[in-house]
């Protein structure tokens, strides 16, 4: 592969921010306009909500499980393992269930986006779809942008709740704790603040899951081999973006609740 | 033509003005990655003429089709598409262009997702085109292509000329003033070929639409020249001793080599041309 110059490579890298910025406000814009492609919107809130139900049920229930074990080893040291559940939903409504259904439906999702739309492109059927008068950002990117943001939001409470409640199995069947107890200490420590953060940041994530898995999509070239390239792009691309959003989103919310 | 196209840049057209040039393409150029693709390109297309394209692979033949759907826009030059400057005009006023255009693409491009059915209807679906009505006119584009049985298979389903067969009557379905055909009978058989010719034909020879077709097979492009489609035997040679002396009179050639247009005229003047490459070419 030719080396490039820095300029052209520092040149591309400012055209791909410029590209996908003006995909950005294609879609939202398209949200906001007739007309709107209803049908594909209820199939991507199936596909991508239905469908990643169960990966988000199994992986917050056994990070909730993790969470209750690994944290009553170190508040043992303190004799304040009945803190367990207040530390467990803390921890699974702040930040684990909000990154991790996030970076699941990221894995998922964004992949299955830029494989989709990749294909299409190298196939010609995008151009296909605006020689017939179709907007492909309108009739794939915005229905897709819509329902992730919508289903992730829902996903991440499903996340919580399963999370909670692998923690309050494990605190019951291995810490020996009151069920009772763990259910009120969770509910305990969790205040307004906490559920703000916690269901803000799905919004942020399901944005960058479909816009970037999109991105990544309609700029495929190369084949079969680009689709790949583009698929992997958009799971790495997304994954990283979601974390450092993540932390700016932290940042600010403790700027606004001062916890 | 239904609907004017919103251009405060162009003049007004009158939809029916036959000397208005369906296509016009003034001094476009267009390059990638600072490779240059077409340089200059400058010819028209009247009402009801086919164009067809030749010239080598890579030459930039597929590219003057997607320039001329407002697929790519030029780098520089000037391109009226019905009389309307697409270069500068919306995407949005594009898409309300295109109602007039159809495409054949090379690979077909149809809809993996969407039965025979759903892709040929496709624009019918976009324009909220009633189910039954819909049904009807996608009966009749496939009745056309004679492919009426396959109407609920999925392109997958399909065999290459099949799929390319689909491609011309999702192309015609909205009776297009234009049509563009980017290599109808690439990577197909010759038999499959003189069908799918066979038919570009008879949409020329019926609907009289205008069209641009692009060919690296020079017999397909020599058989539309001289060949006429009879609604009761088929394809038929124009006879030699008749008005038209064996040629279609509104079929012309462009011919494409190194980025530029090397020739721009009637199937006579192409056969008698005395240039080294186009005798080349030809031979």
């Amino acid at each position: 592969m030719a080396l490039k110059s820095p300029e052209v490579f520092l040149k591309q890298k400012i055209l791909a921010v410029q590209e996908y910025s003006t995909l950005c406000a294609s879609a939202i814009s398209a949200l906001f306009t007739r007309p709107r492609y209803w049908a594909d919107i209820i199939t991507q809130m199936d596909s991508i909500g239905v469908g990643s139900l169960p990966i988000i049920v199994l992986t917050g229930f056994f990070t909730g499980c993790v969470l209750a074990l690994q944290s009553a080893t170190a508040l043992t040291s303190f004799g304040a393992v009945s803190m367990t559940g207040s530390l467990v939903s803390l921890s699974m409504v702040k930040e684990l269930g909000p990154v991790l259904t996030g970076l699941m439906v990221s894995g998922r999702n964004a992949a299955g986006m830029a494989s989709e739309i990749g294909s299409m492109k190298v196939t010609e059927q995008l151009d296909a779809m605006r020689a017939l008068g179709t907007d492909p950002v309108r009739k794939l990117v915005a229905p897709r942008l819509f329902a992730t943001v919508f289903m992730l939001f829902f996903l991440t409470i499903i996340a919580d709740a399963f999370g909670i409640a692998g923690g309050a199995l494990m605190s019951v069947t291995i810490l020996g704790l009151n069920a009772s107890t763990y259910l009120h200490d969770s509910y305990r420590g969790l205040v307004h603040g906490d559920i703000v953060q916690g269901l803000t940041k799905p919004v942020f994530s399901a944005f960058i899951i479909a816009t970037v898995g999109c991105y990544c999509g309609m700029k495929t070239t190369g084949g079969t081999q680009g689709v790949g390239r583009a698929t992997t792009q958009a799971v790495v691309i997304s994954s990283v973006a979601i974390i450092i959003v993540d932390l700016l989103v932290t940042r600010a919310m403790i700027g606004i609740f001062g916890s | 033509m239904t609907e004017a196209i919103p251009n405060p840049g162009a003049a007004t057209i009158d939809p029916q003005d036959d000397k208005t040039p369906v296509v016009e393409f003034n001094d476009v150029s267009i390059a990638f990655e600072l490779k240059p693709v077409l340089k200059n390109i400058s010819f028209s297309v009247e009402r009801g003429q086919t164009l067809i394209l030749l010239g080598p692979a890579g030459c930039g033949k597929s590219v003057l089709l997607k320039l001329a759907n407002g697929l790519l826009a030029p780098d520089s030059g000037s391109i009226r598409i019905f009389g309307h400057e697409i270069t500068t005009m919306p995407e949005r006023d594009l898409f309300k262009l295109r109602a007039q255009i159809g495409m054949v693409f090379q690979e077909s491009a149809l809809f993996d997702s969407l039965d025979v059915e759903d892709n040929v209807a496709y624009r019918l679906h976009e324009e909220r085109v009633p189910e039954d009505q819909a049904h009807a006119r996608v009966v009749e584009a496939l009745k056309f292509v004679e492919l009426a049985q396959a109407i609920d298979k999925f392109p997958s389903e399909l065999s290459g000329g099949m799929r390319r067969r689909v491609s011309i009557a999702r192309a015609i379905i909205s009776n297009p003033d234009l049509i563009l055909y980017d290599s109808p009978t690439g990577g197909l058989d010759p038999i499959t070929s003189t069908t799918i010719i066979e038919l570009v034909m008879k949409q020329r020879d019926v609907s009289h639409t205008t069209s641009l077709v692009v060919t690296h097979r020079l017999q397909d492009a020599f058989v539309l020249a001289t060949h006429r489609y009879d609604p009761e035997h088929g394809m038929k040679p124009i006879p030699k001793d008749g008005p038209d002396q064996g040629i279609d009179p509104g079929t012309k050639f462009l011919m494409l080599n190194e980025h530029h247009v090397v020739f721009h005229g009637t199937t006579e003047e192409l056969v008698h041309s005395r240039d080294p490459w186009i005798r080349e070419y030809l031979d």
